[in-house]
């Protein structure tokens, strides 16, 4: 057999991250939609507060949000806030009553179901 | 008179190899990869392929294995991406295109090679207070443990870890958070909060809890999915997330208490 030999550049990155990669992905998506709620709920607050200065002011302000970019986020917020609890049940299921999952099954199904409830409120036609 | 000769039976994938088939096997060393080509053997483990290289192709090699039989967890590498105890691998069930990588456990300071340093996972271990504590006066008599008391079975399911630095390795939290105890010390320290005997049970739960400690885990199950005894540390973390978080609701009450009477 060959004796060694040294090959060209290393790989420029450290040591790879152990696989799979499932529970990595759901702790993830967990955070992010858990920040994207986190920034949305100031605006939210905004968006109540003006109905203090009359019903014409809230309005008003309701009337910017009728075209399609607020319309993406509103469906991207409702996708984020569904996926963002059912991961979180998940965490709550592992953690008190140990049960040994499937993750990328488990964290899959998470996924679909928080796109799911964001279909039903495009189909919902809100 | 006829002889009835056995028919050999089709040959398992996972333990025979093609007469004449070869391995190609990396190996990072020196902050590159080294290529080694070796012939592959029936049944043959990663330890067996690690060993045939430092005997045969280069004996300036540094690896560390003692008992090969899965035992002793020194043996532990990370094989194509995934911390594993090579004794117990067979090259077959893991090879990718008769390709192997072979790297050093991460999170631990690498010693030469693929050996690693295990210090900073067992000061750890002791950071968590992995060590019994009997108290001043230990009673006399035996603790009577029924063996399916709820907490004697919690010891049964951790009680089994060798320290191998797998789940270590495998830990994402550690890799981010070089201070956070990790899988194995945390699951010693649940084990010992189920020990009825042991009187340290304050300080240990100090000791697991804030940054550090179990409250980091993110429960991303890495640990649990590496472990090769099959235990589940996630699950032990997350009991010291319900003890830790008992117990500190006990403090505040009880302070609340003794301010109010």
């Amino acid at each position: 057999m060959s004796a060694g030999t040294q090959t060209a550049a290393p790989r420029p990155r450290s040591l790879r991250a152990a696989r799979p990669r499932a529970g990595f992905a759901a702790a993830l998506l967990h955070r992010l939609s858990g920040i994207a709620l986190a920034l949305f709920l100031p605006m939210h607050f905004i968006a109540l507060g003006t109905a203090l200065q009359g019903a014409d002011r809230l309005e008003s302000f309701l009337g910017l949000t009728h075209n399609g970019f607020v319309r993406a986020a509103e469906w991207g917020l409702v996708s984020a806030l569904a996926l963002h609890m059912v991961l979180g049940l998940r965490v709550l299921a592992l953690e008190w009553f140990v049960t040994r999952e499937r993750t990328a099954l488990v964290v899959s199904a998470c996924v679909a179901a928080g796109l799911a409830v964001g279909l039903l409120f495009l189909l919902g036609g809100a | 008179m006829s002889v009835s000769v056995p028919v050999p039976a089709p040959a398992d994938p996972t333990v025979e190899a093609v007469p004449g088939a070869t391995l190609r096997v990396r190996i990072r060393r020196d902050g590159g990869f080294q290529a080694f080509t070796v012939a592959r053997r029936p049944a043959q483990t990663i330890l067996d392929v690690v060993t045939e290289i430092q005997r045969e192709q280069d004996p300036t090699l540094a690896y560390r294995f003692a008992c090969r039989v899965g035992m002793c967890g020194s043996c532990a590498m990370t094989v194509n991406g995934r911390p594993r105890w090579t004794c117990r691998t067979r090259v077959a069930a893991v090879a990718e295109d008769d390709g192997l990588t072979l790297e050093p456990l991460r999170n631990l300071p690498v010693v030469k090679d693929l050996a690693v340093g295990m210090e900073p996972f067992f000061e750890k271990w002791t950071a968590a207070h992995g060590a019994f504590e009997p108290g001043d006066a230990p009673p006399a008599d035996f603790a009577a443990v029924a063996p399916d008391s709820p907490a004697r079975r919690a010891v049964d399911a951790g009680i089994e870890c060798i320290n191998c630095g797998v789940c270590y390795a495998a830990c994402d939290v550690v890799a981010w958070n070089p201070d956070y105890l990790g899988p194995a010390a945390l699951n010693r320290a649940w084990t010992l909060v189920n020990d009825v005997r042991d009187r340290g049970q304050a300080a240990r739960l100090e000791a697991v809890s804030g940054d550090a400690g179990c409250q980091s885990c993110h429960t991303h199950m890495s640990c649990t999915e590496h472990c090769p005894k099959a235990l589940a540390p996630t699950f032990a973390i997350a009991g010291l997330k319900r003890a830790t978080a008992r117990s500190a609701l006990k403090r505040l009450s009880a302070r609340h208490f003794r301010r109010s009477a």
